[in-house]
């Protein structure tokens, strides 16, 4: 086990100018819908205060979003869809998330300096991935890494959250509304796949569309 | 400090733009009175103030709530729970959520546009169990307005022949979804009745002005492109703004209602929120439509010679009985659904189908009914999609595969698409019962950033509405249990969490607060909304309710509002007023 001065020494969340939130230049956000003046105020707020994940963090909240949502032969990764920025805002947004992540994340690199001797960004993908096993699987997982298995499922719900709310994650899940339809009832093939049919009363008195 | 007073004089002043204020602004307009509308919030104006059919990577939050729009970025609602610069307080040991839309049309912008008629007995429950009070109406004196409500606004549904859920002028309803083939077929077990829902969206054309629903299930969103849903701005207000005879006057914070020696109404003062300037501005009469509890926070605070207890509060009922419907709510996932085919299953923008009150009370512990809402189904992904996930890819097995809770990877993602489209849930909204001590009154020592004193609230839910909680998530279980659903969440209900009940406000069908009455002593305004001790002042929102019965109120605030509007004017032609 390494003690406090390794830790230090491999500038595991290093407190250096260089390494300090990116501040972005002030912008003017641009929204596609309807935002109240306070609203407005407020974005602004929010994007002035540039990111709040170090590089390093971004770069662990990277590769576990990708860990969790990896390509496949349906679609991409999470961090093809943005899910990392997506978790950069949203817990500008929603200041409750602050803390368990910036603390999680580096409860993982603690972990993983223990077992590898190095932060896990820094771990090749089996160390990763062995780090990642020990804190995925709530009920199985040991008792002492409780902590890790809480930080695990928040990440995991934010990368679903980000994901499956993006272009690519609203493809791959098929939700097939949010566009101008006539509703006729729900399609014959699925009524017949569950022994289901509407009443009489129901057809005659429904709205219906040739 | 200067006061500004508008040299205007109208014929009626009206405070607040939701169902009620929209309604008389309407009304009276159309009969050529000068009307001015005063809202405390932001003008906003929904062909121009879209996000409906916008999509979820549009919000950078993802559709999650925020302080200004509670119910998700896309919500068509300024504000309410939390109003910034205007708290309120809460008697120790009491609770109350209130919520407060800011900006004209109110919540009618995003409600979920069930509209409900009251039944004959909804007027005469006193009469029944002895409980609360009579209105000093009944049925026939309403229905003729529920009846032109309907054909000017339009409305879904069917005519049952229910007794106490009175049939109206339905345009034809949406069939139901396959999760809701799955309820009727376990309510029919659970012997729930359940019948077409009646929501105000237009499934056919009803005028030249509005378009017709196609179905993407975002009326939250308010009807930007169609006007198919029933909102005050889009049906009524700008309607009534074409007449020319409106002027509307955005944040407006009324400060109160202004009185002469006589002790009649002359007007209202107001703050203006963008310049921080004091106004005044004089009419006729006076109308308040600010939300049951805003308005009575108004009469409360408009203290004279003539009225030293608030105005039109000789009887001491103005901020009393104020009550919220009850709610409770169970939700889960029906296994039959799981890998489900997908389809545009948007539908309207809420329940196709719902559950009247079914039952005898006299056979039950509890006084009043509770009707039942219900969702599912594959909607439109947003903040939160997915969430909890080890709850149920432990539990069920994934195409036939049993894997460890949680997890990650490709595993993960065929998790997320197997389960989609499978949730199922329900929700009851009951009758409370009006009670004396239930109140909002001035605290004595606290204003909001603009001077004017805040409401304290004192409310408590009885044994009566935790009984009622309770026989909800009994029959929920039930009838989960028998569509073959698995309850995920709101099944651990027990005496302790008063069987789920939500906190009163939470279901924001506040009301009750300057209550309709025959007797002066007892009530606070008249069979007309009229104000016993002030005959030109009106209080047209929930307010005016003696009781709300197990259905939403807001059809009855228009059908009332119309109502009054019209005998305002027929009183002005009369020179009574």
């Amino acid at each position: 086990m390494l003690g406090v001065g390794a830790i230090s020494a491999t500038a595991l969340v290093s407190s250096s100018k260089a390494e300090l939130p990116v501040q972005k230049e002030q912008e003017e956000p641009v929204f596609s819908y309807d935002r109240a003046k306070e609203e407005l105020e407020r974005e602004k707020q929010l994007i002035a205060q540039g990111n709040f994940f170090t590089k390093e963090e971004m770069a662990t909240i990277t590769i576990l979003s990708d860990i969790i949502i990896p390509k496949d032969e349906v679609s991409g990764s999470a961090s093809d869809a943005k899910v990392p920025d997506f978790i950069d805002f949203i817990v500008r947004d929603m200041p409750q998330h602050q803390i368990p992540m910036r603390g999680g994340l580096r409860w993982v690199d603690m972990q993983c300096l223990k077992r590898f001797s190095k932060p896990f960004r820094e771990c090749d993908q089996k160390q990763q991935i062995e780090l990642v096993d020990l804190i995925a699987y709530p009920n199985k997982a040991p008792k002492e890494l409780s902590q890790g298995v809480s930080f695990f499922s928040r990440l995991r719900n934010l990368v679903a959250s980000g994901f499956y709310t993006s272009e690519i994650g609203v493809a791959d899940i098929g939700y097939a509304g949010n566009s101008p339809n006539q509703w006729n009832g729900v399609p014959a093939d699925v009524l017949k796949q569950y022994k289901l049919a509407y009443t009489k009363k129901q057809m005659k008195e429904c709205v219906k569309f040739d | 400090m200067q006061i500004k007073k508008q040299s205007k004089h109208y014929d009626a002043v009206i405070v607040g733009s939701g169902a009620g204020g929209g309604m008389a602004a309407y009304t009276l307009a159309k009969a050529g009175l000068k009307v001015c509308l005063l809202e405390a919030g932001a003008m906003y104006d929904p062909q121009k103030n879209i996000t409906q059919l916008k999509n979820p990577w549009e919000s950078p939050r993802r559709g999650a709530s925020t302080k200004f729009r509670p119910f998700g970025d896309f919500d068509a609602c300024y504000y309410g729970w939390d109003v910034e610069g205007e708290p309120y307080t809460k008697a120790p040991g009491t609770e109350w959520d209130w919520w407060r839309a800011r900006m004209l049309g109110g919540r009618t912008n995003h409600w979920g546009r069930i509209s409900l008629r009251f039944g004959p007995k909804d007027f005469k429950r006193k009469d029944i169990d002895g409980l609360g009070e009579n209105w000093p109406i009944s049925y026939e004196d309403i229905k003729p307005f529920y009846d032109r409500v309907d054909k000017l606004i339009g409305i879904f549904g069917t005519n049952e022949g229910l007794e106490d859920h009175p049939d109206g002028f339905f345009l034809p309803p949406p069939k139901p979804r396959l999760h809701e083939l799955f309820i009727q077929k376990g309510a029919a077990v659970s012997g729930v009745k359940v019948i077409p829902s009646r929501l105000s969206i237009l499934t056919q054309k009803l005028n030249d002005d509005r378009g017709v629903c196609f179905f993407c299930g975002q009326c939250s969103r308010n009807c930007s492109m169609a006007k198919a849903d029933f909102s005050s701005t889009n049906v009524l207000i700008y309607p009534a703004l074409e007449t020319g005879n409106v002027d509307v006057i955005p944040n407006a914070m009324v400060r109160e209602v202004l009185t002469n020696e006589e002790g009649l109404a002359t007007g209202v003062s107001y703050v203006n929120k963008d310049d921080m300037m004091e106004y005044q501005v004089t009419g006729r009469t006076v109308i308040l439509a600010a939300s049951a509890c805003e308005s009575s926070r108004l009469l409360l605070n408009s203290k004279s010679k003539r009225h030293p207890n608030g105005l039109a509060n000789n009887s001491d009922v103005v901020g009393r009985y104020l009550h919220d419907s009850t709610g409770a709510s169970m939700g889960g996932v029906l296994p039959q659904l799981f890998d489900r085919k997908r389809y545009n299953e948007d539908g309207v923008g809420g329940m196709h189908i719902y559950s009247p009150w079914w039952l005898d009370n006299k056979k039950l512990d509890f006084p009043r009914g509770y009707h039942i809402e219900y969702w599912g189904g594959m909607s439109q992904p947003a903040y939160g999609f997915g969430g909890g996930i080890e709850g149920l890819n432990g539990k069920f097995a994934v195409r036939g595969q049993q894997k460890e809770a949680g997890g990650y990877g490709k595993s993960l993602k065929e998790d997320y698409r197997y389960f989609y489209g499978a949730t199922v849930g329900m929700a009851g909204r009951g009758e409370a019962i009006p009670m004396y001590d239930n109140r909002c009154e001035i605290d004595p020592s606290v204003v909001d950033k603009f001077g004017i004193p805040v409401l304290k609230f004192n409310v408590k839910w009885s044994e009566h509405e935790i009984l009622q909680a309770k026989h909800m998530k009994e029959t929920f279980d039930e009838m989960m249990h028998n569509m073959g659903a698995i309850v995920t969440w709101g099944g651990d209900y027990n005496k302790e969490n008063n069987y789920g009940l939500e906190s009163p406000g939470k279901i924001i069908h506040e009301a009750g607060t300057a209550r309709m009455g025959s007797d002066p002593k007892t009530s606070a305004l008249n069979k007309y909304n009229q104000a016993h001790d002030c005959k030109n002042l009106f209080v047209v929102d929930g307010a005016a309710f003696t009781s709300q019965a197990d259905k939403n109120i807001t059809w009855t605030i228009l059908a009332l509002s119309m109502r009054a509007s019209e005998y305002i004017i027929s009183e002005m032609k009369k020179q009574n007023l």
